[in-house]
């Protein structure tokens, strides 16, 4: 019953408004229909979502912009590795080509970056600070690195000056290299984005595959049939590599796979998969051809920048669709009540890590 | 207290958010959000933009219920959410959801779509409530928007706030997909990005939030997160006593994926149905694994080129 | 140097140096953020303001820099509104410094396509010209060679979003010059307030303030939108909630005021007197009413004059009704052995009978047997304290109510039985002797045919449940303009003067004398309206008020049955008004039938619009709906315009009363930009430049204007000092000292008091609404918070908190009570009683006047001091409240042959066409009933909120609300579009379709009701089509308010048609259902 007293001394029972409770049984006791006290509890088996709008945030990026970052980091980084490696085993028409493709990648890769920039002027502040949790400060300080040995050595082997130095920055970008390549899947896997965040054990191999598919792609297109064998090589296992990633992120991830196998994310990664078995069938088989070589090398290059797009793509459609953020989230909790009702606390708490646990 | 320096996250007392550096630490402040007591009035919204110089955004008439901001971005930083239920909350007595209040049953039954904001299935009138709630950033323990920040624009305020920094922010744009709970956004037409920064300079010359101070029945109430949340943990159990049985908190446990909430809530139904995760988790807790994941696959790469010289000259 | 500080600048250095390796807190702070304050923090100023929406007064903060307003807040002492805002007024910095206001003068020349700039002064020439002009050709000496001393020729509209100080202006400047068409925003909302409160208690106010709530055990919404339309003011009601009350809310829409009670009861629009009846019903059969002080503080027990007939006896007539007037004669409904004139309401009815009967107060105490001449004026009332008598009041309410049954109630209003039977039995277990429930209620009973009634049926139910003046108790009439309050205590409304004394009828050699024994009752505190009006020609007339000329009583012009803003509109269809002020308002959005009021100001010769931006009734000339429709065409239309920008209240200084009746003073914070003057400036300065225009003038007609007392100091900007006008309206006393009470007022001249029921708001010369004593150091009573009137206090009649023997009816429920020792009456609040008087004091033989008040007659404002259960004078249409079906109505009554109010007043015109009767041919083609209300977003007719952005974006269009069930039947679309058409016009809205429409079971038949909100116009940034475009004018025959809460429409799905063919469509409905110039105007 109410506390509404006002006695000679002042007011008595005083409660602040946030304490009011509407429907409260105590209020309309005996003047409510018969039925349970109100409950609007829902079950949590059903899919809800707030009138179907996405939880997340639309993905800002521009897929040219970024897709082609992603790509063209590979492409960068697997040549100037397979540069570096054809240089040590005296290949100089497969490292030359190489050497100005990792240029030319890495270039681009760099003003796709600053061109999505909503503020492109202020692009140094990605070297205000140094973040391990940032996979972007992390990768813009790489790129910092490996930017200058790239363009030297190619500026070296164009111009002929220096050679020692060039040769020795060429290396450098080499070893370097891989990290460029891979540093892109924690880029994008350390977002909240469904089919990206989900896919973060597989993904850099997927990258790095890609990388080198694409580099090895690269080599065939550029070098003689005769300095072209490793190209092939990396060709052939990067894609290997990749499609074998690709299979095993899709099913560990389950439905949050979807936008992989649908939509436009579905016909990228279907074509990327073509166009890289293809090429890798071309390098296995073409070896005696320039032009099968070279297709082949077109194919393993396309390939690569299919698999990039498609996987922005499907990423873009993961966060554009609650289900994908709300289902396997729902899923999580279920598994950790059950495992709290079973195991009690430990399993709780393991079951807390959830599908995305360490 | 142990930082992991990679991931950033507080190993032991979780709730704490990550010192800025002991010289000018405060006590973390924060939001407790009572949507039980919310009339949706939208004083948040407005007052928000009024302090903050947020830019109005457009005529968008939505259709979802009263809802014509649709949801936290770049030009709202406070955001109302209003959702029809075919639901009692306790034991309110609401006509419009009576049977017998409805004409012959021929007359019965929901239109050809979908009503916005019901959930329920059924084909018949029974119970009936309006939910309302006023949403905002919710400065988590472990923010992964401030941890994927690569200029260092959003930062970790004396108050244990997450705060982007104007002048900073280069529009990179990777805290947008980094937020599980959709909150941050870029303006288009600016290019930087922008959130609730718990008035940060109201904050410094001892002012409440523009939000927290409007609010006509304090649903948004600021203050010590502490003494929110043993408030909240009252409030709870006086509502469950009171037999609204569908009361929940959300963001409070320092256990949750991320840290627990700075700005928390007390939600009458599930988080889904408001348009927040049922358990976000930060991002940047997987980020050794990822980094360890990217460091083998490198230097598989490595191994793997090296690999493709070692089989002869061809 | 520079390379070290740019080094250790460099957060990287800050992170390998400092505490923050991560980089995600101090080190990466940066120096710009290192500076950032807050704007408030660096104001030149704090200015103490008030905010300008809805009448809740939340006090706001305004801070300064530069001359330029940066921030405004609310203020966190305010005992009301401790801090908070709702959204509109957290949108008043954009509203006062936003782009979309004007800043320059505009001027349409008669037939003008365009607007020209001119400059200020020229207008105002231009405006006392046209002015002067207009006053002559609608001059009238008399009519019916009965002096009138008025003139037709000019009209003001507007005055409930302004300042009291403003209002004063205009009424008095006006009423000098002559007009009697003087209106505002009052006489559309709260009109029935006046009257039906007024008429109950003795004063036309909430009888509670806000925070009073908080002390309710029960607390009933019902005809108002509390969470939605005053957000901050439902605070208190969630104080109630918090400390267990019950939260009822009776309203045809589940709003957002519903989601926020413990119960929502779904009610046909326009049944509310039936619900409340079935209640009264229900309290007085099962005895729940609270006896003891039924018997103390209320007429229960007063025999009624044997004439009297009731609707029992007449078919839902009363006796005394003429047929062909279509009015009542009031004679028989007096008390037997009295003729009490009533506190509010027509005080003029009676006027030939009381003027002409030889004055008997309680002198003769038991008046002796009453000649044919019926009642004595004044006299002491036969009374029954045992009820028992068949004519006492108990006896005939009780009869009166006996066929408002739960049976009838479901029938009628659609309200199952057993949820009308648990709001019963919430009310009456909150009410009696430990307990006590209020009622809250706004323009959803104000606005219908029978208003005041339904605020008498509320009142009815709170005098038997005993919970009139008790904490916790009352009924709160909610306002919702700024100064609605102030502008009928300071009326700009042609029936009265400042103070609720009324304006005089037109009489044959009416003096002053025959003037307030006519209107004024014998006893009590209106016995001393000879002093509050001479007191008030003092003010006006200062020295040439003297006893010889009356006081200047013959300067007053005399007025008509009704000048009311819709008598108004038919005046310039029919040509007779020719020049028109707005002052804030946009009846061509606002009033009902916006197409008439636009049509009214297309035949005027001059218009005058004082607002912030070009609302739609100054630009009706140029895209106006006639205009599109090709109607009208612009070069046509002769009418010159003036368009004046308006200071905002952050550039005025000036008072706003509140709901609580409360006035608070804001100050100027900076001076209005460009041309913005407030209307303060505005009346003074056309004042100033009629009266040296008319200088010369030896006309007789003149003299008014020109012996006027209007010399106010100016203030920076010529702006006239606030304070000064508020000085004048609390009075001087004969040495020129402000006076601290309206008790201190004289008849003989010597004091002058611009309104007395604020007399004393300037006491020892402080200005008192200014105080702003933080809530924190008072209680809820917060009496140092500003200043309510009359005389600070808080809770009217609060003399009823105590018992008869003056201790309070419960320790749980205590207010005010006598302390024996000091022999004074004391408490929580000031009492609304003399302080000296004894619960056991009886007028001696002879008493008249306020010494005949006896020690429990609680209400002091009443002839007979009591609360009035049956009003027996001042209503028009019964002295009890009875269902009658609103104008437009899908169903005819079932409680009596007579459907609608007999005394409501129609309008036939062409353009103002009614619809058929329940049941005869054609009125199936409006089925639906359609309802309006407030949105929390937006603010009554738009013109400070469709133009605000922020508030724009929230509800960014005109949408209808329908039930899923309507929605199938009518093929309607959420999200689509809706045209609605009634046979006045079509509009198109967004629909809404949602659960909380719901159709009801009435006369055991299903009926669709619509819910609209009323604030879209086509100007604007958020722009739609006026709801008023469908309402009619049909109005309440005691106050003349509009009926825009009930009627019926027709709904269909699309758009509705463009140009011609708009018209051809409601034209077509017309014709289908065969409405002509008699259609629903029969009695």
């Amino acid at each position: 019953m109410s506390t509404s007293d006002v006695t000679k001394e002042g007011i008595r029972g005083a409660r602040p408004a946030r304490d009011a409770v509407t429907g409260a049984v105590s209020t309309l006791d005996g003047h409510r229909r018969e039925r349970p006290a109100g409950d609007g509890r829902g079950d949590g088996a059903e899919f809800r979502s707030y009138y179907d709008r996405p939880v997340l945030n639309q993905i800002t990026w521009q897929a040219r912009d970024i897709a082609g970052y992603l790509f063209l980091g590979g492409l960068a980084g697997g040549s100037s590795a397979l540069a570096a490696g054809a240089d040590l085993t005296g290949r100089p028409d497969l490292a030359r080509p190489l050497r100005y493709t990792a240029l030319a990648a890495v270039s681009g890769s760099l003003a796709a970056l600053i061109h999505d920039l909503g503020r492109p002027e202020r692009f140094l502040n990605m070297l205000r600070v140094v973040k391990w949790t940032s996979p972007m400060s992390v990768g813009s300080w790489i790129l910092a690195g490996y930017g200058p040995l790239a363009a030297a050595a190619a500026a070296s082997q164009a111009t002929g000056l220096l050679p020692g130095p060039g040769r020795l920055a060429g290396l450098g970008a080499g070893v370097v290299g891989p990290a460029v390549a891979a540093y892109t899947a924690p880029l994008i896997c350390n977002t909240a984005v469904p089919a990206w965040h989900d896919g973060y054990r597989e993904m850099p191999f997927v990258f790095v595959g890609s990388g080198a598919a694409a580099a090895g792609g690269a080599g065939m297109i550029a070098a003689p049939l005769g300095q072209a064998g490793p190209a092939r090589r990396a060709g052939i296992a990067g894609a290997a590599l990749e499609n074998a990633a690709l299979a095993v992120m899709e099913k560990r991830m389950g439905m949050v796979a979807e936008p992989y196998k649908q939509g436009p994310g579905g016909t990228l990664m279907r074509a990327a998969k073509a166009l890289t078995v293809a090429g890798a069938v071309g390098a296995l088989f073409g070896g005696r051809s320039r032009a099968v070589s070279a297709v082949a090398g077109a194919a393993l290059v396309a390939g690569s920048a299919c698999t990039r797009f498609g996987v922005f793509k499907a990423g873009q459609a993961s966060a554009a669709d609650p289900k994908y953020t709300v289902v396997p989230q729902r899923q999580r909790i279920r598994d950790r009540e059950r495992a709290a009702e079973q195991g009690g606390a430990d399993g709780g708490e393991q079951a807390a890590q959830g599908p995305s646990g360490a | 207290m142990a930082l992991d320096e990679q991931s950033g996250v507080r190993t032991g007392a979780a709730e704490s958010a990550e010192d800025p550096g002991p010289e000018d630490a405060r006590p973390r402040m924060g939001f407790f959000t009572d949507t039980s007591v919310c009339i949706g009035c939208k004083a948040c919204e407005v007052a928000c933009k009024e302090w903050n110089l947020v830019p109005e955004d457009g005529l968008d008439f939505t259709g979802m219920s009263f809802d014509n901001s649709g949801g936290l971005g770049a030009d709202t930083w406070r955001h109302v959410a209003f959702i029809e239920q075919r639901k009692p909350i306790g034991v309110q007595e609401t006509g419009v959801g009576r049977p017998e209040g409805a004409p012959d049953p021929v007359d019965l039954g929901m239109p050809s779509f979908q009503l916005p904001g019901s959930s329920s299935g059924e084909d018949e009138r029974g119970e009936f409530r309006w939910l309302m709630s006023s949403d905002v950033c919710k400065h988590c323990t472990h923010a992964a928007c401030l941890d994927v920040c690569p200029t260092g624009s959003l930062f970790r305020t004396e108050y244990g706030t997450v705060v982007v920094q104007e002048d900073i922010c280069n529009g990179c744009g990777y805290c947008v997909p980094a937020c599980p709970y959709g909150v941050i956004d870029q303006r288009k037409d600016d290019g930087r990005v922008f959130k609730c920064t718990l008035c940060y300079d109201r904050m410094g010359d001892g002012m409440e939030p523009a939000c927290a101070k409007a609010c006509p029945t304090d649903s948004i109430q600021f203050g010590d997160l502490d003494e929110l949340r043993e408030r909240a943990d009252e409030r709870l159990r006086g509502l469950h006593e009171a037999g609204i049985e569908s009361a929940q908190l959300y963001g409070r446990d320092p256990g949750d994926g991320v840290g627990g909430d700075g700005a928390f809530f007390l939600l009458l139904d599930e988080p889904e149905v408001y348009g927040l995760p049922p358990d976000p988790v930060v991002t940047t807790r997987d980020l050794p694994s990822m980094w360890r994941h990217a460091g083998v696959a490198a230097a598989a790469l490595l191994a793997g080129i090296t690999a493709t010289f070692l089989g002869g000259r061809r | 140097m520079g390379v070290r500080t740019l080094i250790e600048s460099w957060p990287v250095y800050r992170q390998l140096t400092g505490a923050d390796p991560s980089g995600r807190g101090a080190a990466a702070k940066s120096a710009a953020t290192g500076a950032l304050r807050a704007r408030t923090a660096e104001a030149d100023r704090v200015v103490k303001s008030v905010c300008p929406y809805c009448a809740v007064g939340c006090a706001q903060n305004v801070y300064v820099r530069d001359e330029q307003v940066v921030q405004i807040e609310g203020d966190p002492d305010s005992p009301i509104s401790r801090g908070r805002l709702c959204p509109k007024g957290s949108a008043s910095l954009q509203l006062t410094t936003g782009s979309s206001r004007r800043h320059t003068v505009l001027y349409r020349p008669p037939h003008g396509a365009d607007w020209q700039e001119i400059g200020l002064w020229d207008a105002m020439h231009m405006v006392a010209d046209r002015v002067i002009e207009a006053r002559r050709e609608g001059w009238q000496d008399e009519q019916d060679g009965v002096t009138t001393a008025r003139t037709l020729g000019l009209a003001s509209l507007g005055g409930a979003t302004l300042d009291n100080e403003e209002n004063y202006l205009i009424k008095k400047l006006l009423t000098a010059l002559g007009v009697v068409q003087i209106e505002n925003q009052a006489r559309v909302c709260h009109s029935s307030t006046v009257a039906g409160l007024g008429t109950s208690f003795g004063r036309g106010g909430a009888t509670t303030f806000m925070q009073d709530l908080q002390n309710s055990d029960c607390i009933v919404i019902e005809g108002s939108n509390y969470a939605e339309a005053h957000p901050v003011g439902f605070q208190w009601v969630m104080e109630a909630k918090a400390r267990g009350a019950a939260v009822i809310h009776v309203d045809p829409h589940y709003s957002r005021t519903s989601a926020l009670a413990d119960m929502h009861v779904p009610i046909r629009a326009g049944t509310d007197i039936a619900f409340l009846g079935g209640i009264i019903n229900r309290v007085i059969n099962e005895e729940h009413y609270f006896r003891d002080y039924l018997l103390a503080f209320t007429n229960a027990a007063t025999i009624v004059n044997e004439g009297f007939r009731d609707t029992e006896d007449l078919d839902g007539l009363f006796s005394g009704f003429d047929e062909d007037k279509r009015r009542y004669n009031v004679h028989t409904w007096h008390y037997e052995g009295a003729d009490i004139a009533p506190a509010s309401g027509k005080r003029d009815q009676e006027y030939e009978f009381r003027v002409q009967q030889p004055q008997e107060s309680g002198s003769a105490g038991r008046p002796e047997q009453q000649g044919a001449g019926g009642a004595a004026v004044g006299g002491t009332p036969e009374t029954d304290p045992t009820l028992q008598h068949p004519r006492c009041v108990f006896q005939i309410l009780k009869r009166h109510y006996s066929r408002y049954t739960p049976e009838a109630v479901e029938k009628i209003c659609g309200i199952p039985r057993d949820i009308f039977e648990r709001v019963g039995d919430l009310l009456i277990e909150n009410s009696g002797r430990d307990r006590t429930s209020a009622f809250c209620y706004a323009v959803g009973w104000t606005q219908h045919t029978v208003g005041a009634q339904y605020i008498r049926a509320a009142s009815v139910l709170q005098l038997l449940l005993g919970n009139i003046g008790r904490p916790g108790g009352g009924i709160q009439a909610l306002r919702g303009h700024a100064s609605i309050q102030g502008s009928s205590d300071v009326p700009t409304l042609f029936n009265l003067l400042p103070g609720y004394i009324p304006m005089p009828h037109a009489h044959e050699d009416q003096t002053l004398e025959d003037f307030c024994v006519a209107d004024a009752a014998v006893n009590g505190f209106w016995a001393n309206m000879d002093a509050y009006i001479v007191s008030l020609l003092k003010a006006w007339w200062g020295e040439h008020a003297t006893s010889e000329n009356d006081y200047a009583f013959s300067y007053l012009p005399r007025i008509g049955d009704s000048h009311s803003t819709y008598d108004t509109v038919m005046e310039q269809m029919a040509g007779v008004c020719k020049g028109y002020f707005l002052m804030g308002e946009n009846p061509a959005v606002g009033s009902a039938n916006a197409r008439a009021q636009r049509l009214g100001m297309a035949n005027l010769d001059w218009l005058v619009v004082r607002d912030f931006s070009l609302i739609e009734s100054a630009t009706w000339w140029q895209d106006g709906p006639e205009i599109e429709s090709g109607e009208m065409r612009t070069e046509d239309i002769g009418t010159e315009v003036f368009f004046f920008p308006a200071a905002a209240h952050t550039e005025k200084s000036g008072t706003f009363t509140n709901t609580n009746r409360t006035l608070q003073w804001h100050d100027r914070a900076v001076l209005p930009q460009g041309d913005a003057r407030s209307d303060l400036w505005f009346m003074y300065h056309l004042g100033r430049i009629i009266r040296e225009k008319l200088a010369d003038s030896s006309d007789p007609r003149d003299r008014p204007i020109l012996e006027l007392t209007w010399d106010y100091p100016l203030e920076e900007g010529a702006e006239p000092d606030a304070a000064a006008v508020l000085a004048e309206i609390n009075g001087y006393g004969p040495g020129g000292e402000h006076l601290s009470d309206y008790t201190e007022l004289r008849a003989d001249g010597s004091t002058s008091c611009g309104c007395w029921i604020y007399c004393g708001v300037y006491a020892d010369g402080v200005n008192q609404a200014a105080r702003r004593k933080p809530h924190t150091e008072q209680d809820w009573i917060a009496a140092e918070w500003a200043w309510s009137w009359p005389s600070n206090r808080r809770v009217l009649y609060n003399r009823a908190s105590a018992d008869a023997d003056g201790a309070p009816w419960s320790d749980r429920k205590a207010l005010v009570w006598w302390d024996g020792a000091n022999r004074r009456w004391t408490g929580h609040d000031i009492p609304d009683f003399e302080a000296g008087k004894s619960p056991d004091y009886t007028p001696p033989e002879g008493a008249a006047g306020v010494e005949a008040l006896s020690g429990t007659d609680a209400f002091i404002m009443q002839g007979d001091g009591k609360g009035w259960l049956y009003a027996p004078a001042g209503l028009t249409d019964g002295p009890m409240p009875t269902h009658y079906e609103p104008q437009d109505s899908p169903f005819s009554n079932l409680l009596y042959g007579q459907s609608r109010n007999p005394a409501r007043l129609v309008y036939p015109h062409p353009e103002n066409r009614y619809h058929p009767d329940p049941g005869t041919p054609g009125a199936e083609v409006y089925p639906y009933v359609v309802t309006t209300y407030r949105l929390t977003e937006h603010f009554t007719a738009g013109g400070m909120s469709r133009w605000t952005p922020y508030l724009a974006e929230l509800q960014p269009e005109f949408f209808c609300e329908v039930s899923p069930e309507l929605a199938r039947e009518r093929g309607l679309t959420h999200g689509g579009w809706a045209t609605v058409v009634s046979a006045r016009n079509a509009i198109e809205a967004r629909v809404l379709v949602t659960d909380r429409m719901v159709p009801l079971r009435v006369h055991d038949r299903t009926v669709h009701q619509i819910g609209m909100p009323y604030h879209w116009g086509p100007n604007g940034y958020t722009t739609g089509d006026a709801f008023n475009e469908l309402s009619s004018i049909a109005l309440d025959a005691n106050v003349h308010i509009q009926e825009v809460k009930a009627l019926t429409v027709d709904i269909r799905p699309g758009r509705r048609p463009r140009g011609a063919d708009r018209r051809r469509l409601v034209l077509d409905y017309q014709r289908r259902a065969g409405v002509d110039d008699r259609t629903g105007t029969e009695v």
